[in-house]
């Protein structure tokens, strides 16, 4: 009974934040200047990130939220530097 | 799908619940981000995934592995306080640098 709830609504749970993903990717290919490719970036880094989260829950192990971890400061790292490339025209000085 | 077989109802029922809220908010997030006008309405719409989106689903997580284990569980927290730090400072640098560059290119941008 339970297991069937928590599955039903883990798969339903991963198919939203696909979706979520293929809105962020087209955005990222239409998107008419370069800040909105990385705003479509960086909420593409998010989705994904809870993604393999909602996959660690459904599969009861407890590394993918390392995994998870790692995507969250990559999506920071790389956002700050596109963003500091767009002020600048650089990102180290 | 076979660990979740000595789960109680009530704990299945609370994390689908906060998962499916914050998949959902998340959905709605990237749809406002597809269907916004302009780009300083755009960088609203993502941070809806970022907030709630996020704290749902680790919500979710905090629950379902604390009753799994029968244990507090709370490394899921980590996640929350970074993104909840980091997802500010990225979207003001993305907004100065637009705004610059929309300034530079002649376009009326008014001051706050």
């Amino acid at each position: 009974m339970s297991a069937s709830i928590l599955s039903w609504s883990l798969l339903t749970a991963q198919i939203l934040l696909g979706i979520a993903m293929i809105i962020a990717c087209i955005r990222m290919i239409r998107g008419p200047r370069a800040q909105d490719r990385i705003v479509a970036l960086d909420a593409l880094y998010v989705n994904g990130m809870l993604l393999l989260l909602v996959f660690g829950m459904s599969t009861a192990v407890t590394h993918y939220f390392e995994a998870a971890l790692v995507i969250s400061v990559l999506g920071f790292v790389s956002t700050a530097a596109l963003a500091k490339f767009l002020m600048r025209g650089e990102v180290i000085e | 799908m076979t660990h979740a077989g000595d789960l109680p109802v009530w704990a299945a029922i609370a994390t689908s619940c906060l998962v499916l809220l914050g998949a959902g908010l998340t959905l709605v997030g990237a749809l406002g981000l597809l269907r916004l006008k302009t780009f300083y309405e755009r960088v609203h719409a993502p941070t809806l995934g970022a907030t709630w989106g996020a704290g749902g689903i680790l919500l979710g997580s905090i629950l379902l592995f604390t009753v799994l284990q029968s244990r507090p569980v709370l490394h899921e927290a980590l996640i929350a306080v970074f993104v909840t730090v980091t997802t500010p400072v990225t979207l003001m640098l993305l907004t100065r640098a637009a705004v610059y560059r929309d300034r530079s290119e002649g376009k009326d941008i008014p001051r706050p």
